[in-house]
């Protein structure tokens, strides 16, 4: 589903990935686990095309496409799903119409029919209600007024809504307490274990892979994969830390 | 009386950014429309001025009375709205402005409202969206009069460029004779959030859908209790289109 192969990118001139290879299977889920500065985030911004992340070597292809070659909206539409760190709030546009304009406008892309005002709501109350989520915080403006834990929590409603191939998961627990972090986990389970689709999650800990057990864990430092294992990796990193392990 | 027909220079405070060249077209002017609101009447009007030129309106609001003046001043041109305003007792008046232009347009809303007599309430929200080399200004200026306690008076004026090369005049302006009084004034330039529009391509939104998204809601602030909101705003929306 996705092949990353040496991917160099900078951010404002300064490297921050160095040849990092990385291939995916539909099916799977991989965890990417690594000390703060090693580049977890700048590659899943550049996996999805932020401005500013740019790409000086390497390639990417997804689902046999040059996922590099899109623009961010047609990643997206392609089945790419990026789970934000920190949800962007955006003032006076209601949750309800941003997510139903972002399902249409894929649907759109991919030639689909969009969804009627009933369908889409019908879908949202569904995926709100799997996430535990009040139908009436999506009537809300994007992310404005929500603690840290309800902002993961609409980023999982989101996913399950957008129904996307491949998920990319910035650091889906930060912030978030035992209970949203039980909730989300089972969300993503729920969501995308599927044999079609498959998760990439990066993360600082391992209590998230508790309920979203991982097929594979890989140590990401100094810009590239250092090591590649099962879950026990994680508990390994857990106990040890990440300089023993990834040295 | 020569001086009251010549046409105004950029030193004029009120013409200052206007677009000279385009007024001589226009000049002399009509007179202002003058529409006095009975006390306790009501009024309200929805101003489109999609093709440039100059629109003059001069309320007077006898005791009591309630005016709401909603503003669409787009278009490629030079087109400029004036309001002069005045209140008496207990009155009550909202503008609500959006100039959304591109190319070489100069929009522009000047606003004078004058709290007469005491216990009068106005808000002004006024939003402009330029683009490419568009000019949009705002001058707007409370006066309190001696006497007019009790006045509460609202500005609220924000301006997006969608451009680098495009500029916001902004000029909230108060004169208060007048104590015990609550004026409160707020003036903003920015530019869209690249966040907010990085966040909405990752879930599949093209950049011109977002930008309008965003946009749309910024506009709306305007229009809020309109009594031709939805008119008003389709056609905001449908000006947007040829900004973004």
């Amino acid at each position: 589903m996705l092949q990353i192969h040496n991917l160099h990118a900078t951010v404002a001139d300064k490297p921050i990935l160095k040849g990092l290879s990385l291939t995916i299977n539909a099916g799977e889920v991989h965890a990417i686990m690594g000390p703060n500065g090693a580049g977890k985030s700048t590659l899943g911004y550049t996996l999805g095309g932020r401005p500013g992340y740019d790409v000086t070597g390497g390639e990417v292809l997804f689902c046999g496409q040059d996922l590099l070659a899109l623009a961010p909206h047609e990643r997206a539409a392609a089945g790419l799903f990026l789970g934000f760190q920190y949800p962007v709030e955006i003032p006076g546009v209601s949750f309800v119409q941003f997510l139903r304009e972002a399902a249409n406008a894929q649907r759109r892309h991919r030639g689909e029919e969009p969804l009627s005002g009933g369908e889409f709501l019908k879908l949202a109350r569904e995926k709100a209600a799997l996430l535990r989520m009040d139908m009436d915080m999506l009537k809300r403006p994007v992310n404005v007024g929500f603690s840290g834990g309800e902002k993961k929590r609409a980023e999982m409603v989101q996913m399950g809504i957008l129904a996307p191939r491949l998920a990319i998961l910035d650091e889906t627990d930060s912030g978030l307490d035992i209970d949203a972090l039980r909730i989300c986990g089972e969300g993503i389970e729920a969501i995308m274990r599927k044999p079609d689709k498959a998760v990439l999650l990066i993360t600082h800990y391992q209590r998230l892979l508790d309920y979203v057990k991982p097929d594979f864990v890989h140590v990401l430092a100094g810009g590239r994969i250092v090591r590649t294992g099962g879950p026990e990796l994680a508990l390994e990193l857990e106990e040890q830390g990440y300089e023993a392990v990834a040295a | 009386m020569s001086e009251v027909l010549a046409l105004p220079a950029h030193k004029d405070e009120a013409w200052r950014y206007a677009d000279l060249e385009a007024l001589a077209a226009l000049w002399p002017l009509p007179d202002a429309e003058a529409v006095v609101v009975p006390a306790n009447g009501a009024f309200a009007r929805a101003v489109v001025q999609d093709a440039g030129g100059v629109t003059r309106l001069n309320l007077t609001l006898e005791r009591g009375a309630r005016a709401a003046v909603h503003v669409l001043n787009t278009g490629a041109v030079f087109g400029r709205v004036e309001l002069a305003v005045t209140l008496h007792e207990g009155a009550d008046f909202t503008l609500g402005a959006a100039q959304l232009g591109g190319g070489e347009a100069t929009l522009e809303v000047v606003a004078t409202v004058r709290h007469a007599e005491p216990g009068a309430t106005s808000r002004q929200v006024v939003r402009s969206v330029l683009a490419g080399r568009a000019t949009g200004t705002c001058l707007a200026r409370v006066e309190v009069a001696k006497g007019a306690v009790g006045t509460d008076a609202v500005q609220s004026i924000r301006a997006m460029l969608l451009d680098r090369t495009a500029t916001a005049n902004a000029k909230p302006e108060l004169e208060i004779f007048a104590d015990d009084v609550k004026c409160a004034h707020g003036c903003a330039v920015g530019e869209l959030d690249p966040a907010g529009l990085f966040y909405m391509a990752s879930r599949g939104i093209a950049p011109a859908e977002a930008k309008k998204l965003m946009l749309q809601a910024f506009i709306a602030e305007a229009f809020v209790g309109a009594q031709a909101e939805e008119r008003l705003l389709a056609l905001a929306l449908h000006a947007l289109g040829a900004l973004v």
